[in-house]
This record gives structure tokens, sequence and C-alpha cells, in this order.
């Protein structure tokens, strides 16, 4: 193995990737939990923030952030044509019934404000262990669909039909803007 | 307690390797003999440790569950101290004109002015009391899995070295290059191939 600092630093592109082919997938409609393969139905929005960078060249960036509900698709698709990528996105999450929402970062993949579903069970001591145990297991499905999705993600890219047909297709959904 | 508050930030790590002998008795151990100290030093400006969930100002395993169903959940906490800028400003005006009292001259010297200084920081030092910082960690032992609730680049830091120290275990952060190296099925030409990958430009 690599070195840890080297190698997040060296890789940190693979987590902005993998942010921008989720947002493909969310526009485009795809079906993620056919892609997830668990019984459960599992949707992806967009939620209120995106954030994409654009290296200049001269070791300056460029940092869009896109706010707001409805976070603003053409801004963010005009700067992926200028050869920006996506380093942040809010999510809302869908699973069954249960809604989350966090935000993700594409270098490290952590989770910031991640807003699970409301839980009948209270803080009382005959309660605390059954809402500790609820609450991590609604942390673990989102982190299953992130890893699912991410794996998921390396397996396309590594694949031999990537360039003909994986890229393709983020290229032309980003060209329809 | 971050684990059941309404929003979490939450950094994940793998851990490789198992503990030798009874995993519950090694953990509690570790987690008693690792505690943060249940009376503050004075001359400490941070002291970190384990706390449990429950009684973050009493360290007490014995007394306190690090057990809920087949995870591992306790607490660490990081106490420090910080003086505000503006309290050394003041202590500093007072010590320089006391200084020029004694010496009778009307003004100090630079090495006197941080002499003066050192002496007002430790002594403030030692007055002010340390701020506790507590984050959640949970840990699913049987799968590797580690969870500490902040994305804090200083608590993480904090985190790993007494993680390391406590359970000699170490625990490797996730992130895009240790997903595949940990937690992939990935065969090795796969893995060589997804570190072999260049951005992606989608510019024409």
């Amino acid at each position: 193995m690599l070195d840890i600092a080297t190698a997040y630093n060296k890789y940190k592109f693979l987590g902005n990737d993998y942010l921008t082919w989720i947002w493909f997938l969310i526009e485009t409609g795809a079906d993620i939990s056919g892609l997830l393969k668990t019984g459960d139905v599992v949707t992806l929005e967009v939620g209120n923030s995106i954030v994409l960078e654009n290296n200049l060249g001269d070791k300056s960036k460029e940092k869009i952030s896109i706010k707001g509900d409805q976070a603003g698709l053409e801004e963010g698709t005009t700067a992926l044509k200028k050869g920006a990528f996506v380093t942040q996105i809010n999510l809302i999450c869908k699973i069954n019934e249960d809604e989350y929402t966090f935000t993700i970062k594409g270098e490290s993949l952590n989770v910031t404000g991640l807003k699970t579903p409301k839980t009948d069970l209270s803080k009382n001591d005959d309660e605390i262990e059954g809402l500790v145990l609820e609450k991590a297991s609604f942390c673990f499905k989102i982190f299953e669909v992130i890893d699912t999705l991410f794996l998921n993600y390396m397996d396309q890219r590594t694949s031999d039909d990537w360039t003909v047909k994986g890229l393709q297709d983020i290229k032309k959904w980003i060209e329809t803007y | 307690m971050a684990l059941i508050s309404s929003t979490h930030s939450v950094s994940r790590y793998h851990v490789d390797g198992k503990i030798e002998g009874s995993v519950l008795e090694e953990v509690r151990n570790a987690l008693i003999k690792n505690a943060i100290p249940k009376i503050e030093s004075e001359y400490d400006e941070i002291s970190a440790g384990w706390t449990p969930v429950e009684s973050p100002y009493n360290p007490d395993f014995e007394a306190f569950s690090f057990q809920f169903g087949t995870y591992f959940l306790f607490s660490l906490r990081i106490d420090k101290k910080s003086i505000p800028q503006k309290l050394i400003q003041k202590y500093m005006a007072l010590e320089i004109e006391k200084k020029k009292e004694k010496s009778g001259r009307d003004f100090i010297s630079k090495n006197e002015k941080s002499e003066l200084k050192e002496h007002v920081t430790d002594i403030l030092m030692h007055k002010i009391p340390a701020i506790p910082n507590i984050y959640d960690v949970l840990w699913d032992y049987e799968a590797g899995n580690l969870y500490l609730y902040t994305t804090q680049k200083a608590a993480n830091e904090f985190f790993e070295t007494i993680f390391l120290k406590s359970f000699n275990l170490k625990p490797v952060r996730l992130f895009p290059y240790t997903m595949i190296e940990k937690k992939s099925d990935f065969s090795s030409t796969k893995k060589d191939r997804a570190l072999s990958l260049a951005p992606v430009k989608y510019s024409r």
C-alpha cells in the first residue's frame, strides 16, 4: 500500500469523478436500485448544493458553488464543459419510505450534515440502546449506498468498454445543455 | 451524544487485524487504561482520552456501558486550553508596567518582553480551564468498520493516534484509494488498472 497522505492526494480525483457520475445518474434517471442490487427502492436527487472546481493551469483553481434548492444544473454542466469537476454534492436519498439528506466530499468521501429519518424512540435510559442501534443502522444504510455505488463506478471505469460506453454517455449528457 | 443527534458528520475507517484473547475484556481494559483523566491536569494544554458516551464527564467504564448490540460505542474527549489573545494582551500590559516600575526604566527590551509573554502565558495556562470537545466512536468490530462522528482534521489525528495506542490496531481512513484497497473484491489486475487511471476530462 502507498503512503496514506500520498495516496489521498494522488487519487482524490477518483472521488471527484465519482460524484460527477452520481450527478449524471441522477439527471439521466438511472435505476439506482438496480445498480445497488438490493431489494430496497433507492432513489437519489441533487439537494441544495453542488461545488465544482476547475484547475486553471497556473496552479490556481476556480471554485464554482451552486447553492439553493433545485441547484442550478446548467451552470454546473457549463462548468463541466470547461473542464471543471464536482468536488462536493448535497444529496437526497430515499430508501423505500425513508428520506436521508447529506453532503459528500469527493476527495475524502466524508459525509457531513447527514439527516436520517425520524425515530419514535426517546433518549430515556430504557430506550437508549434501541435508539443507538436504530441511528447506527440508518447511517450504515447510507454508507452502503455510497460504497456500493463507488465500487460500481470503479468497476465501470476499469472495464474495457468505459471509453466507448460510460464516458461517451456522460459526455452526451453534458452536451445536451 | 453525536450519534443520536439530528445531524451527523462522519469520518470512516477500516480496521486491519483482530484483538487477541477476549475481545470484550481487551476493549474494556484498553478503554479504562486510556480513559481521559477524571481530574484535569492544570499543566497540560491538551488532554485526550476515552469516556463512555452516556457519561462524558465521568470516564467510568465500570459503571457505564460501551457495548450496544454487537457494536462498541464510546467517546473521544479532547480537553484543550485556549487562552484568548486579548487576555494575554491585558496581562502583558500589566506585567510590563510592573517591570518598568521595578527597574526604574521607561522601556523594556525585546528579550524581556518575550520572557514576560512566556511567563504570562504560563500563568494563564495554569489558571484557565480546558474546553472539552466530545466525539462519538462507533466500532463494528466484526466488520472491521470504525466511524468517528466528526470530520475535523485535528480530532481525526488525535483519534488515529489514541486508537492505535489503545488497541494496537491501526485505523485506516477510508477515501477513494483505501476504498479500492480495503473494501473492494477487485482482482489485483483490476486494482492496478484502477490505480493507473487519470482524471476524466469532459471538455472538448
